[in-house]
């Protein structure tokens, strides 16, 4: 007897819920186990994580401005991976797009304070698409590797974020940051610390829904993912879909990276590489590329970091545990994935 | 003249764990496997590493055990990516994730209960020290590299022997087949999977001893994060020494020599004309260009760029 892996005639619907499910209770038993090796109880662990993601108003408004940005990058990465062009590059993306906004609100002083807010997220979309943009024409040209050139323009990103707020803009006074921004130009608030960015957000989880399930273009994008040559043979542009999408997911990362920059931080400053972009990969591929499903998905993830948070408060557990939970939580959803496509087969005996 | 020489051991010390990663990783990316959780896998074994000298204070040991927690940790990468057939990209963002998180977390929980279980902040029993070679270490400047820990020594033996074996033997042969084309290494005989797995577990192995150079010898402590984005550049080193080990030893001199004049430029308070910042992150925009560069310069030239071709694809025997 053996067993062997065999693809299925269609992806199974059912696999494609049951897994994510099961791979969330997994991790949850692995974390327990890695909990209980440190000497804690995982259930007193788990509920004081719960309730620090939901508990209060306070703390679910808190877990919800986190996921925006985790939301904004996975819906960005979303659009280029559906091409099957590994974008990792968000993170350098979503610093742009804080750079862009400080440069705005900084020194494009001849603009009226109101318009300082929508020509900075403008301009931060810009120059994240810019960022990406660069490394999708490589690609379509040339061929050029795509994970390794945006892995790399990241730090790239992330070392002139840091040289702007340490020095070349570095606010007059306090020693590290650029100067606040005026309070006019913040992205204005909807309820207590969630901030207008969530309509944002919301409005291109519709709009990318729109773009990639119902317009020419999102079913050209599937087929150059599916089968490339397919697409070719349809006449699909193939190197003009892959900067046009690179395009498109730069300046939603970027987008990430202003709001977050006018609604939290108010200034360009340490910080700013918080990791959003590389969560946003892992959240748009557990989302199946689907970007209603990116909701939940971002929701989920961030809950573990506010929560993680508050185990440290509640139990003196190092909050890195959230970091752990996230990656756990990826191990048997990766593991599973197969099962979405293939299915398992038992072959009792060999036919001769 | 002592400025160089000091750059140079300073170069030399900070490179060591970076070379032994990119060795690593070398011998994983040319099966096609793309290791994107050496940042975590660095991490681990720096943590493993050093709470194990902490526990016996026996340094071998605990170099073993960095290299056993690192094979571990790539185990999983190579179940995922191999057997399941998983997302590389995402696999290896998930190892990061993980081993970052649970060397943090475990880096507060494994020390002893008298500094409330935190390894931060402890100091080794002992610590890899410097061994110099009489004579040889008197050479002007290049005596840097005779006065160096065992660690160090080692890889001078270590990186020809990877070269010789990635293209001088038949078992170099057999990794570069895969890496180029599986469906051609299966049809010689060799089986992907089995080579694919054992690849990328030496080559967590090897990357968790890079993270235990950092705990045990360049920076003998335990701190969160400590390898504080070194996993990053080892994927750009990869590039730049073209996926070949015994050029592997250039790009982290270069690397290593970029990061240690900024601190001793910085130690000596010498005005800087280019920021700091342009410094840390020249690595990785050299890499951008340089791999850049190197594939639009060989379209023509099928197959003599470096990268393997089947790099970050999975692959089955019944795939089309």
């Amino acid at each position: 007897m053996r067993i062997v892996v065999e693809k299925r005639d269609n992806k199974s619907k059912s696999a494609a819920v049951l897994i994510p499910l099961a791979s969330f209770a997994i991790s949850l038993i692995l974390g327990a186990m890695v909990l209980l090796a440190s000497r804690s109880n995982p259930l007193q662990a788990y509920s004081a994580m719960l309730n620090g993601a939901f508990g209060n108003a306070r703390r679910f408004q808190y877990t919800i401005v986190e996921s925006i940005p985790l939301l904004m990058c996975g819906l960005g990465v979303g659009v280029a991976f559906r091409l099957k062009f590994w974008n990792i590059g968000a993170e350098g993306q979503y610093v742009w797009g804080a750079i862009g906004i400080t440069w705005v609100m900084q020194f494009w002083k001849f603009l009226p304070v109101p318009m300082l807010l929508p020509i900075g997220l403008l301009v931060g979309m810009t120059l994240g698409a810019v960022w990406a943009g660069v490394p999708g024409y490589l690609k379509a040209q040339w061929s050029v590797d795509e994970t390794l050139t945006t892995l790399m323009l990241n730090y790239v990103a992330i070392g002139l974020a840091e040289y702007l707020y340490i020095s070349a803009w570095k606010a007059p006074l306090g020693n590290m940051g650029t100067p606040e921004f005026p309070r006019e130009a913040w992205l204005p608030p909807v309820w207590g610390k969630i901030h207008s960015g969530l309509y944002i957000a919301l409005a291109f989880v519709v709009l990318l829904w729109f773009l990639l399930y119902k317009t020419r273009w999102g079913f050209e994008l599937n087929m150059i993912g599916k089968n490339p040559r397919a697409a070719r043979y349809q006449g699909v542009s193939i190197k003009r879909n892959i900067v046009l999408a690179m395009l498109l997911s730069g300046a939603i990362c970027g987008l990430a990276g202003s709001m977050n920059t006018a609604a939290i931080a108010h200034r360009l400053t340490k910080g700013v590489d918080g990791g959003y972009g590389f969560t946003g990969i892992i959240i748009a591929w557990m989302a199946g590329l689907n970007p209603f499903a990116s909701i939940l998905v971002a929701i989920v993830m961030a809950a573990l970091t506010t929560g993680a948070d508050a185990l440290q408060i509640a139990m003196k557990l190092p909050e890195s545990m959230g970091e752990v939970l996230q990656g756990l939580v990826l191990i048997p959803l990766l593991a599973g994935s197969i099962f979405v496509e293939h299915k398992l087969k038992v072959i009792k005996k060999e036919a001769v | 003249m002592d400025f160089i020489t000091k750059l140079l051991a300073a170069t030399i010390a900070m490179g060591t764990s970076l070379t032994y990663a990119t060795l690593g990783e070398i011998y994983t990316e040319k099966t096609g496997i793309l290791n994107l959780g050496m940042e975590g896998t660095m991490l681990m074994g720096a943590l493993a590493g050093f709470a194990t000298a902490m526990a016996t204070a026996n340094l071998y040991l605990a170099i073993l055990v960095a290299m056993l927690i690192g094979g571990l940790l790539s185990t999983i990468h190579a179940f995922l990516c191999v057997t399941m057939r998983a997302n590389q990209v995402v696999s290896g963002l998930a190892i990061t994730m993980f081993g970052t998180g649970l060397a943090n977390f475990l880096g507060q929980r494994l020390g002893p209960a008298s500094n409330n279980y935190n390894l931060v902040g402890m100091n080794l029993p002992s610590k890899f020290d410097n061994i110099a070679v009489p004579l040889l270490k008197d050479i002007p400047i290049l005596g840097a590299f005779f006065d160096v820990s065992v660690l160090t020594y080692a890889l001078y033996i270590i990186i020809p022997f990877s070269w010789y074996y990635m293209y001088k033997t038949k078992y170099g042969l057999a990794i570069r087949a895969v890496g180029e084309s599986p469906k051609t290494a299966t049809a010689m005989g060799l089986s992907v999977p089995r080579l694919r797995y054992l690849y990328t577990i030496i080559g967590g192995m090897f990357a968790g001893l890079g993270g235990a150079c950092l705990s045990l010898s360049f920076t003998p402590s335990w701190n969160d994060g400590m390898t504080g984005g070194k996993g990053w550049i080892v994927i750009a080193l990869v590039i730049f020494a073209t996926w070949n080990p015994g050029k592997a030893v250039i790009g982290t001199l270069v690397f290593g020599g970029i990061t240690s004049l900024q601190f001793s430029l910085q130690a000596a308070g010498v005005k800087m004309v280019i920021p700091t910042q342009f410094l840390a992150f020249a690595p990785y925009l050299i890499t951008f260009f340089t791999l850049s560069v190197m594939t639009i310069l060989n379209q023509n030239r099928k197959g003599s760029f470096a990268s393997p071709s089947a790099l970050g694809t999975s692959f089955a025997i019944d795939d089309k």
